[in-house]
């Protein structure tokens, strides 16, 4: 099974998402922003860091570089596309979810470990927890406070596409404790926090994020 | 604008020269126009008034340090004082680099950038010697910390040490912060990196073969940071503060990002025959150091510089401090590939010159030359200086003071005010307020970080090899005896990479003193120098470099004298990590090492008291070997669950840690005086928890370690010595005084993990 990470200039997470799909049981396949070629994977991974420096706003650079146009083509098509952190910034800015990421409401960058509650398992990368599982994994960003019009949150939670709520403390001040969203039919999943820092007890606080990873293989075989 | 050429200056001798306010003394522009046979031209003087200058030429501390290259030479290292950083063998083929620098004026005129590009420029000399950067470390000093311009510094220079690592993707997995009256004008950053690489991929800065092309690469040229080793790094701060801005660098990690990825590609490549990063000095101390190391002659087209700033004079274009820039020697063959390698990263890189015949370093500008000099006095011979030094006029007066004298708790519930103040005060309170501004977890190979003893990464994930790093440098010890202090300091950096279960190898520093030109602050640098010396020779470890800060006083005050330590040692399997914490209830709690009644300097008296007088403790670097070994050997028998180095605050500190990391209790006795053993700060010791006392004993006996057993872990409470600390008031106490000084809008109490939801393996 081949995912797809995605490396912009600036990402810094690319080796631990790759590391993440490896320990999962899939294979790795590095992409490059700049050439218009998905290398034939089943999935794609837009990690974490700090696209094109954060330069103008979070994401916006990159969701305009060359393999954003046929990542979003593929994820009209049914892809499964994971954002985590500026992955979820540069999904946000490239239209395939809503809402928009902005400074934390403290001024700060802010890394601790955070308990999550999934509220939706049932996404191509979240079928391996259960509905209302609390999981433990980093969050670490500055600009990570999940924002959108009230009417727009309104449709969100009705249409049941809230995926992951912060629990006991939200680190960034994101709008109703929203820590990650997922596309109208479950396929493009976007988060702050860092699943690909938690899949080995040596490094992570938990395993909690393998689940992620292993989901989204068993969503690549039953499409 | 009329250009200052080689053939203008021999033309006009007696042209006055602003020597002076670029920082030379009268002695040392005598000699430039001797070495020169002329008066120098305006390129020339900037070049050798910057090489020249203390931060570069380590002019009053050079005959000092030689004790270190005098040590016994040892087989792990590979490349030693001198270059950009020395490499340490650790096994498997693998070589590790790592070293700490101060960036101590900058970042006390501009917080924000002066500390992210400290953090950039030891990033640059780690990826200099051809490793992959993968992890930072900052120790930090700051005045008072309720003084009104910490608050202006301090949350500048921590976003400034997060903003730059952070965006660079390198994990920061330790480093210290403490507070002192004495840095209030002086605040001191010191930025550690570690990278590492395999033994055939070192790279040195060197120039060398004729007609190899010289290549500027990184960001544009531009007029920041202009003679900021010279004017800035190099002087004292006069009454008037901070009025340098100009002289202080402006970051741009992003850029740097894309450098080291590009610069590890062309080394993976072989398209690199020398390499010097651009820092303090910039071009002038590229060029120099890269032709001094190498067979001498270099050209340089000053026009060929990209510049940000199409107005700067080359004498600027030589100074200037410009961030994120890179100079690589490279084979005429192999231009066109180092070049098409930084279009991949979107890299600027230009041609600006070559390696030469003889043994003249030349640069031209609008086709006429402006400078023609023997590039060694500039980079390699310049000044040296046997100052004057002298023992401390008060230093008998302050060793006699001793805190024997000072009023001791004598109730169970003033013992608990004391622990409370100790361990709430801003040196001893929970630092997550600054560590939470770093990521911990890029790369995904941090196995400990702060708050733990020591860094620990792991370098192979088929090996599990990894390093342990800790960064160490107490300033009340040293201020009481230098010599003792940086053998304490030196003891305590190793003690703690030994507490994780690591193997300590090799040693850095940073050298934090006052101003050179005041003999008692010489006689401090020196005695601290030689105590670094026979200790290291004592625990049979190298000195790998270092860096040394002078002029950290503002007027006539200077800082205690701080030299900060870095250890840094191997395990040959980080899954055998130890850490601080303790998970679990019913561990038998153990102190190994001997308590002595050792106050002077500690962090009871300090707080407490505002005292700082008497000796410091005892140091037996004996001792802190046989406890290192025992260490190391408990952790590869997996024989301990926690081990945490007792060191300021002592016992009261580290049994508040290791009890707050999980939220697990314990139930211990002290004996008879359980005030020294709460609060001595006696060196040689460290707490360990474990499963099975009985192996721990015997081995510590056959060890030639004391063994003391406390009491067992448990429970919601310390319960110690006739007190009954509950874990949620001292986590109250520890954690609000951080948040309460530099909060800022919001701050929710951080998420406790509750004991036993942290899987371990």
């Amino acid at each position: 099974m081949r995912i797809g990470v995605i490396t912009f200039p600036g990402s810094l997470d690319d080796v631990d998402a790759a590391r993440a799909v490896r320990l999962a049981g899939g294979e790795p396949v590095a992409l490059w922003h700049a050439d218009h070629d998905l290398k034939d994977v089943d999935a794609v991974v837009l990690p974490g860091g700090f696209s094109y420096g954060d330069y103008l706003r979070a994401g916006a650079i990159a969701a305009r570089s060359p393999l954003m146009q046929d990542v979003v083509t593929a994820a009209h098509g049914g892809m499964p596309v994971l954002g985590i952190c500026n992955g979820f910034q540069v999904l946000c800015e490239a239209g395939l979810l809503p809402g928009a990421l902005t400074r934390n409401s403290h001024l700060h960058f802010r890394n601790r470990d955070q308990l999550l509650r999934v509220e939706r398992a049932d996404t191509a990368w979240t079928s391996d927890y259960a509905d209302g599982q609390e999981i433990l994994i980093p969050v670490k960003n500055g600009e990570g406070r999940y924002v959108a019009a009230d009417a727009g949150l309104d449709r969100l939670e009705g249409e049941g596409r809230v995926v992951f709520r912060y629990v006991g403390g939200n680190p960034n001040g994101s709008s109703r404790d929203i820590a990650g969203v997922t596309s109208e039919n479950g396929r493009v999943v976007g988060l702050m926090p860092h699943p690909e820092h938690a899949v080995e007890d040596l490094t992570g606080p938990s395993t909690d994020g393998l689940g992620f990873f292993t989901s989204v293989l068993k969503a690549v075989v039953a499409a | 604008m009329s250009i200052d050429t080689v053939e203008n200056a021999a033309r006009t001798p007696d042209d006055e020269q602003p020597w002076a306010e670029l920082g030379l003394k009268p002695d040392e522009y005598a000699r430039i126009r001797d070495i020169l046979g002329r008066r120098p031209t305006t390129a020339e003087l900037a070049m050798y008034s910057v090489m020249w200058s203390e931060h570069c030429s380590y002019k009053s501390s050079k005959v000092h340090l030689r004790r270190f290259g005098d040590l016994p030479k040892s087989d792990a290292l590979l490349v030693g004082i001198g270059e950009n950083a020395g490499v340490v063998d650790v096994g498997d083929g693998l070589a590790v680099t790592f070293k700490v620098e101060s960036h101590n004026h900058p970042s006390y005129v501009e917080p924000y950038q002066g500390a992210a590009t400290g953090v950039g420029g030891i990033v640059r000399d780690i990826l200099t010697m051809g490793a992959r950067p993968i992890a930072v470390m900052d120790s930090l000093r700051f005045g008072r910390a309720d003084a009104p311009d910490t608050a202006r510094v301090l949350p500048g220079v921590v976003a400034g040490v997060g903003g730059y690592g952070n965006c660079l993707g390198l994990p920061n997995v330790g480093g210290e912060l403490l507070f002192d009256d004495c840095y209030a004008g002086n605040p001191l950053v010191n930025a550690l990196c570690v990278g590492v690489m395999k033994h055939e991929d070192v790279h040195l800065a060197k120039a060398e073969g004729v007609g190899n092309k010289v290549i500027l690469f990184g960001a544009r040229t531009g007029g920041d940071g202009i003679g900021g080793v010279s004017v800035l790094a190099s002087e004292t701060f006069d009454a008037e503060g901070p009025a340098k801005r100009p002289a202080v660098q402006v970051g741009d990690p992003f850029t740097e990002k894309l450098l080291i990825e590009a610069c590890l590609e062309l080394f993976q490549q072989d398209l690199v025959t020398g390499i010097q990063d651009l820092g303090g000095a910039g071009l002038s101390c590229a060029t120099s150091e890269l032709a001094s190391a190498g067979t001498g002659g270099m050209h340089v087209d000053l026009d060929a510089v990209p510049l940000r700033d199409s107005t700067l004079t080359p004498a600027e274009i030589l100074m200037s401090e410009s961030q994120e820039r890179m100079c690589a020697i490279v084979e005429p063959g192999k231009v066109a590939e180092f070049l098409a390698v930084c279009r991949k990263w979107d890299v600027l890189a230009t041609v600006i010159g070559e390696v030469t015949d003889g043994d003249r370093l030349t640069v031209d500008w609008h086709g006429e030359r402006i400078v023609d000099v023997p590039p060694r006095t500039v980079a390699h011979e310049g000044p040296v200086y046997e100052r004057p030094m002298a023992r401390p006029q008060d230093l008998d007066a302050l060793q006699a003071d001793d805190p024997a004298r000072l009023p001791r708790p004598t109730t169970p519930a003033e013992l608990q005010a004391h622990w409370l103040a100790v361990v709430s005060s801003p040196d001893g309170a929970d630092k997550s307020w600054v560590t939470e501004q770093y990521d911990r977890y890029v790369r995904g190979n941090t196995v400990l970080a702060q708050p733990e003893d020591a860094g620990v990464v792991r370098l192979d994930e088929e090996s599990n090899r990894g390093i342990a790093l800790s960064l160490d440098g107490n300033a009340r010890f040293a201020r009481l005896d230098p010599y003792t202090g940086a053998k304490l300091n030196l003891a305590e950096a190793y003690r703690n990479v030994a507490a994780t279960g690591a193997k300590p190898l090799a040693v850095t520093n940073c050298l934090n003193f006052g101003s050179p030109e005041n003999p008692e602050v010489m006689w401090q640098f020196a005695e601290a120098v030689r105590g670094l010396a026979d200790g290291c020779r004592e625990l049979g470890l190298p000195v790998t470099g270092g860096n040394v800060s002078l002029y950290n006083q503002t007027g006539d005050v200077a800082i205690n004298p701080t030299p900060v330590i870095g250890v840094l040692g191997v395990h040959d399997d980080v899954r055998t990590r130890v850490p601080a914490g303790w998970r679990t209830a019913g561990e038998t709690v153990l102190l190994l090492g001997e308590t002595k009644a050792e106050l002077g300097g500690s962090a009871w008296a300090s707080v407490v008291h505002g005292h700082l007088g008497g000796r410091p403790p005892a140091v037996d670097l004996a001792a802190e070997r046989a406890l290192a070994d025992l260490l190391t050997a408990l952790a590869g028998q997996g024989l301990v669950g926690s081990a945490h180095d007792l060191a300021d605050g002592g016992l009261a500190q580290a049994l508040t840690e290791s009890a707050l990391r999980y939220g697990v209790g314990a139930r211990l006795a002290l004996g008879d005086d359980p005030f020294t053993a709460l609060f001595s700060e006696s060196a040689g010791r460290v707490l360990v928890t474990t499963s099975d006392p009985g192996a721990v004993k015997t081995a510590a006996q056959w060890g030639g370690v004391p063994v003391t057993e406390l009491g067992t872990t448990g429970g919601d409470a310390l319960e110690v010595a006739g007190l009954t600390l509950p874990l949620a008031e001292l986590r109250a106490a520890w954690s609000a005084t951080l948040p309460a000084l530099f909060g800022g809008p919001e701050h929710s109490t951080p998420l406790t993990v509750p004991a036993g939801t942290v899987p371990t393996s």
